[in-house]
């Protein structure tokens, strides 16, 4: 389980000064952002958007457009699901209707004080050994739901 | 003691997500614990993915393959002697001698599964730079000739002949351009792009400082996307080693030739696939597609003439300029030269990377290759080319995977993966999905793809409950129609092609009785 740091406004306007130089810098310092907190704190927008000489409609329309862009503090732990056509092929609708019957678990369901939050993604090029899920940046394959509960840290 | 035996255990994302890491961590304690010397090499996946994790024995008689091997095998494989190529129920044989292998034809993924990827060492004993080095001799002009005559054409999706891209850009006059590689790889059923930056990622820098030298560009952006993080931290790796060795930098290779380049990574936007997003993207926006004219090969990544190529294009360069432009034409059939990296997955017993020549037919890859459906039942449906890709019958499978004859059908090649379904599958959900996927993923710039695909899943939705049937049938034939003509990018404007084929093609699926009312699942 990855453990983040408070968000930290120096710390955030240090992350921006040392990226800026980059042509086209705002999805890398995005990225070095949520890298460091877990989330881009609405903050970082007029740091971003003064290091960048953009407007902060521009940094927040570029924040809100992306899906893996958080403006809060993620659950302690995310398992990325693929719900795309492969993966649909190997039942994972299926798997995502087992997880709610059998274990409570209620895919992109971000209410309450989860642990852990199943999200859906499309996708994750493993495409022959479906469903197929992402956890802390390691690729799972085959996949059921009782797997996908044992990450959560089950509730069963 | 003697040499230390050579072990390959894959690094690739597929094979480390069915245990191939414990595998390799088992066989590390085994050999030390029976104080056998080892070399652990963690090599890209041969690409035959139910086999993985595919392990392979270097012997004086060649590679010995053991698979699908789990960690609890490992003390068992020690006992059988596997470590001189013995005898074991997993053993399948030497590598080069397996038939799924031996009947493609891998030029772009010549080296995937053979060599360690971060190696150069590796890459250039197998004949890596060599592409690079002949480009070096060339003129720009003459560089881009050669891709003109091996009749390489985007593989991206589109089909555009990248000979033709490049001159527009070599042609272009300005001080700065760009080569920027498309590696938003988000159709479902495509991985080619995903194991060739873990299996072989010299190759694609390679290919990309080959476009900048032969269009003048000395830079160059990589956007791979985020749901990739092996890919990422490799082709992160491969740079920095590339950069070490002069293979980028002021002088490539020691030439007059400045070229470099850097990984971007994508935030989980499927539109970032579309050129024009992608490039919006990288210049750090909303990816909001832009209208053409202008097109990228004249004002593309900050207003510059840029070179965007696919993946698997960029990475067929090298061995263009290697063998020559008419060597790869000698491939393929009628206007679809060269080879094409084919991706099975889905409900299928051998899914996996299969490199040929175009022209070999669905049936072929599906049922001889990949041996029919995982499950046993009946193939029932066949989505080519990603989701805006056409379903396809199990009758249409004798069809060839070449451009021209799935545009014949009403369907596309795509990028190349084809993903298999068996008779449990609802196209009238299928067709729900594509509009639902769409609406999702819509960068809602143009209305007929914004609105559209929202009012797509609602009619949709109307026919599976069966309301008003036949008048719901004949407003869903018009919006893909609308659809179709009228979006700005692919994204709309093919998004019709999985509802119309679901509707054409499985017609029994939009007409069956309505579901019993089901509580509302919660949301």
């Amino acid at each position: 389980m990855v453990h983040y740091p408070a968000w930290d406004q120096d710390e955030a306007r240090s992350i921006v000064s040392s990226l800026a130089h980059l042509e086209g810098a705002t999805l890398p310092i995005l990225h070095a952002l949520q890298e460091e907190f877990g989330y881009v704190d609405p903050q970082a927008v007029p740091l971003i958007a003064e290091a960048l000489n953009l407007s902060r409609a521009d940094v927040h329309g570029t924040i809100s457009f992306y899906h893996d862009f958080r403006t809060a503090p993620p659950p302690r732990k995310i398992v990325k699901l693929c719900r795309a056509e492969a993966c649909q092929a190997q039942g994972c609708e299926t798997l995502v209707e087992d997880l709610a019957r059998e274990h409570g678990i209620v895919v992109d369901s971000h209410h309450g004080n989860q642990d852990a939050v199943v999200e859906t993604v499309y996708c994750l090029g493993n495409c022959a050994l479906g469903p197929s899920a992402l956890v802390e940046g390691e690729l799972i394959g085959r996949v059921d739901a009782d797997r996908i509960a044992a990450l959560c840290g089950a509730r069963q | 003691m003697s040499e230390a035996i050579r072990i390959y255990v894959p690094v690739d994302a597929a094979a480390l997500s069915v245990g191939a890491e414990a595998v390799a961590q088992a066989i590390a304690q085994e050999a030390q614990a029976r104080g056998i010397a080892v070399d652990l090499i963690r090599n890209g996946s041969r690409g035959m993915l139910w086999l993985e994790p595919l392990i392979e024995v270097e012997t004086t008689g060649g590679r010995i393959a053991y698979g699908a091997v789990a960690a609890k095998d490992v003390a068992g494989l020690f006992e059988a002697g596997f470590q001189s190529g013995g005898k074991h129920k997993l053993c399948l044989g030497p590598t080069q001698e397996l038939g799924w292998l031996k009947r493609q034809q891998r030029l772009t993924f010549e080296r995937v599964g053979v060599t360690d990827p971060l190696s150069l060492a590796d890459y250039r004993k197998y004949g890596g730079l060599k592409g690079l080095e002949a480009a070096l001799a060339l003129s720009g002009q003459g560089i881009v000739d050669e891709i003109k005559a091996s009749g390489l054409r985007g593989r991206g999706g589109a089909g555009f002949p990248t000979g033709i891209k490049w001159q527009t850009v070599h042609d272009a006059k300005s001080t700065q351009k760009y080569i920027v590689c498309n590696g938003d790889e988000g159709d479902s059923g495509t991985f080619a792009d995903r194991m060739l930056f873990e299996g072989d990622p010299f190759l694609l820098i390679e290919g990309m400082a080959i476009a900048g030298i032969a269009v003048g560009a000395s830079k160059g952006y990589l956007y791979i996307r985020s749901e990739y993080p092996h890919a990422i931290r490799t082709m992160q790796c491969a740079v920095l080693k590339a950069r070490n060795a002069g293979m980028l930098g002021s002088a490539v290779l020691g030439s007059r030739h400045s070229f470099d380049m850097e990984v971007r990574v994508g935030a989980g936007a499927y539109i970032c696939g579309e050129e024009t997003s992608l490039l919006e993207s990288i210049e750090g926006r909303r990816a909001i597609v832009r209208a053409k004219p202008p097109i990228p090969a004249l004002q593309g990544l900050f207003g510059k003439p840029t070179v965007v190529n696919n993946v698997l294009s960029f990475a067929a360069v090298p061995w263009i300029l290697d063998h020559g432009g008419k060597a790869y034409a000698d491939y393929g059939m009628g206007r679809s030269r060269g080879t094409l990296p084919v991706q099975l997955g889905g409900n299928v017993r051998r899914g996996g990377l299969i490199e040929l020549a175009f022209g070999i037919s669905l049936r072929e890859i599906i049922e001889e290759m990949g041996g029919g459906t995982l499950s046993g039942r009946p193939i029932r449906a066949v989505q080519v080319g990603g989701p805006l890709g056409a379903y396809l019958t199990a009758k249409q499978l004798d069809t060839v995977m070449d451009y021209e004859a799935l545009a014949g059908i009403g369907a596309m090649l795509g990028h190349g993966g084809i993903v298999v379904f068996d008779d449990s599958v609802d196209m009238a959900k299928q067709a729900r999905f594509a509009f639902e996927f769409c609406a999702k993923e819509s960068c809602g710039k143009c209305t007929p793809c914004r609105i559209g695909a929202t009012r797509g899943v609602e009619i949709v939705d109307r026919i599976i409950a069966g309301h008003e049937r036949p008048k719901n049938l004949a407003v869903l034939r018009d919006l893909n129609r609308l659809m179709t003509d009228a979006s700005l990018c692919a994204m709309g404007g093919l998004t019709p092609m999985p509802v119309m084929s679901a509707l054409n093609h499985f017609s029994e699926d939009f007409d069956r009785p309505p579901p019993e009312a089901l509580p509302q699942a919660a949301e």
